[in-house]
């Protein structure tokens, strides 16, 4: 570990070197002001270290560029007759984008438990400042990171025949901030209580790949079987797919046939939830679960 | 130099105040009841083996973890009640890292910096002292991650001082560094007690450390047995420390508690005993010692050191309590790997 060799310390020189008075400073009493240049640090520190893991912005781009190309060209083959020619690329789209936010805000989460591996996290802790000012930091960070993640993803809307139309664009981009946010939200609660790196990774494998496979990312959610239809509209992360493949169909010259074929949209007994109110359940959900992260993580010691 | 904010009446309260502190663990008493105080401007050591409970102290004194009962206070603030006036005056370095490998360790102090809420133009120039002061100052740019341990440790101590603490705390600051950057960082100790007005709460069982020390407390079994002067608690020892190596410790034992009347103990693979005046003893030893007892092979007299100091109080060597403990600890952890986590 230690690369470098130790300079040696000229303590004994600095004495008569440095005769400058004490700069001293004071710590003022918590306020709101403290508070928030607290949240803003520690946002900022997830910022930094997503910049200088270039390798983490790889890594994370491969598995939805598998399923996007890989997958969607190859899949093509067999579907190119109930597509009604519509690109299968362009379907799967947003649930790939979904997916690729999912991951990387997750890893974000972890991070919280690699401080308290690595130490850190106490740092923190003995902060004279709210144990939740951390916790939003973290959301908030998580959240900035996915989304830039998301950017690279919706950069990619012309190979999979997807306009680049600027209100769809934008209209996409809010929709995967809130995403993010969510997710992450939902990533610190669970890394709050654990303390290994590998259980949060087992715990993570266990909990996205059936939101992701379940929640429509890769088929239709009409006519499912009976089971397959309830535990898609128990996935929050149907609420997200669904108004981003919508956003993404209005702007399509495609017939009406494809249109209700492929994008049927989400239905409680027959009633067809709004788009709006979809963003709203992911919004909700994420405040939800940020205030049981910031729970949790004020009364732990 | 007067304290920021007019606090220079608080140079006449003590910087630490303990009373009757108790800290439980399930049914482990960690710290049965301890009491004392640290007077502002003071190095005050917490000497003891591992598992004596000294950490427990500290992080009860620095808000981390919840006295069962008693009270304490620091910088004039209780811990319990004033928690966020405690930590705003005080700076902790720990015994494991806590630093961010990925980030520079300016990025480091700046962070520390924000956090605490330090003035945004005082972050500079302070961060230079304080840098500039444990000898790394030429390194802010370099990522931590590639730091060895006495500069990460230099470092914490660096970023402990960075909001200007009353007290800093240091729990085992020399832990595993080699001998020189061990003598270095008491050299910042030591600047650190002319320049700035500020207490030393330290841990550490390191004997010859604690001599650095203006006073010390001994602890053992969560109990403080012994408090003072390091100068004082040898006088208070009153004998010299006679060594005697031979073949067989455990004749050896009985023949100087028949012949002498001296009640001596295997210690570090020799025998170990105090007697008032050790040089005159040597004599009297050899002219008595029977030639049916082990044979002597060497004898060493040493006046009272705080090893001794320590011995007297607990009735053992520090590194003889730590195998005990350690032993201890072992047992206790595979218990824990096998009923589960506390």
């Amino acid at each position: 570990m230690s690369t470098t060799t130790e300079p040696r310390a000229p303590a004994s020189t600095t004495v008569e070197a440095a005769p400058t008075p004490v700069v001293r400073v004071t710590v003022p009493k918590r306020s709101l002001a403290s508070e928030l240049r607290a949240i803003k640090i520690v946002w900022r520190r997830e910022l930094i270290r997503y910049r200088s893991d270039r390798l983490r912005m790889v890594t994370t781009l491969v598995q939805p560029l598998l399923f996007l190309f890989v997958l969607g060209s190859g899949l093509q083959q067999l579907s190119a007759a109930s597509t009604h020619g519509v690109n299968l690329k362009t379907f799967i789209s947003p649930g790939i984008l979904c997916i690729s936010v999912m991951f990387t805000a997750m890893f974000s989460a972890a991070s919280i438990v690699w401080d308290r591996e690595f130490g850190f996290l106490r740092e923190m802790m003995v902060a004279p400042i709210r144990r939740s000012s951390i916790v939003i930091g973290k959301v908030i960070g998580g959240a900035t990171v996915a989304s830039f993640q998301g950017v690279i993803v919706i950069a990619l809307a012309g190979f999979v025949g997807v306009p680049y139309d600027p209100l769809l664009i934008i209209g996409i981009f809010v929709l995967q901030l809130l995403l993010a946010f969510t997710i992450t939200a939902f990533g610190v609660m669970v890394a709050v209580r654990i303390k290994q790196m590998q259980s949060f990774m087992g715990v993570m494998q266990m909990i996205v790949m059936p939101m992701f496979f379940i929640s429509g990312a890769l088929f239709p959610v009409a006519n499912l079987p009976g089971w397959l239809a309830v535990l898609n509209r128990l996935d929050p992360l149907t609420y997200a797919v669904d108004p981003m493949r919508r956003l993404v169909f209005n702007h399509l010259t495609i017939s009406p046939a494809a249109r209700a074929a492929l994008d049927p949209g989400v239905t409680w007994f027959g009633w067809h939830v709004p788009a709006l109110l979809e963003a709203g359940m992911i919004v909700a959900l994420g405040l939800v679960m940020l205030g049981i992260a910031i729970w949790e993580f004020s009364t732990t010691e | 130099m007067t304290g920021v904010n007019g606090t220079r009446d608080m140079a006449d309260q003590p910087a630490i105040e303990v009373r009757g502190l108790v800290k439980n663990y399930d049914e482990v008493e960690a710290v049965k009841g301890v009491e004392f105080e640290v007077a502002t401007g003071e190095v005050f050591g917490f000497l003891g083996p591992n598992g004596a409970g000294k950490t427990t102290t500290i992080n009860m004194l620095c808000t981390l973890i919840t006295p069962t009962a008693g009270s304490a206070a620091v910088a004039g603030h209780d811990v319990v009640k004033e928690r966020d006036d405690v930590r705003r005056n005080i700076g902790l370095v720990f015994q494991d890292p806590t630093l961010d490998g990925y980030l520079t360790a300016e990025q480091n102090l700046r962070l520390h910096a924000e956090l605490y809420g330090v003035q945004s133009d005082l972050v500079k120039p302070r961060m230079q002292q304080v840098m500039t002061m444990v000898g790394l100052w030429d390194r802010k740019d370099s990522v931590v991650g590639t730091f060895s341990g006495g500069m990460r440790r230099r470092l914490e101590i660096a970023r402990g001082l960075m909001h200007s603490p009353r007290v800093l705390f240091l729990d085992e600051p020399t832990i595993g560094l080699d001998p020189q950057t061990r003598r270095s960082i008491w050299e910042y100790i030591g600047e650190l007690k002319e320049r700035e007005e500020i207490t030393i709460f330290m841990t550490t069982h390191y004997m010859d450390e604690a001599e650095w020390c203006d006073r010390i407390a001994i602890m053992d079994h969560g109990e403080i047995v012994a408090l003072d002067e390091p100068e004082t608690l040898k006088a208070g020892v009153g004998t010299d420390r006679v060594t005697i190596h031979t073949d067989d410790d455990d004749a050896t034992i009985a023949a100087l508690a028949e012949r002498f009347g001296i009640e001596a103990r295997k210690s570090e693979g020799a025998v170990t005993f105090g007697v008032p005046e050790g040089e005159q003893f040597v004599p009297r030893l050899f002219g008595e010692w029977d030639p049916a007892h082990p044979p002597i092979k060497a004898v060493n007299v040493s006046r009272p050191t705080l090893d001794d100091v320590f011995m007297s109080y607990t009735g053992s060597t520090i590194r003889d309590a730590e195998e005990d403990q350690g032993k201890d600890r072992n047992r206790r952890m595979m218990q824990m790997m096998h009923g589960g986590r506390r």
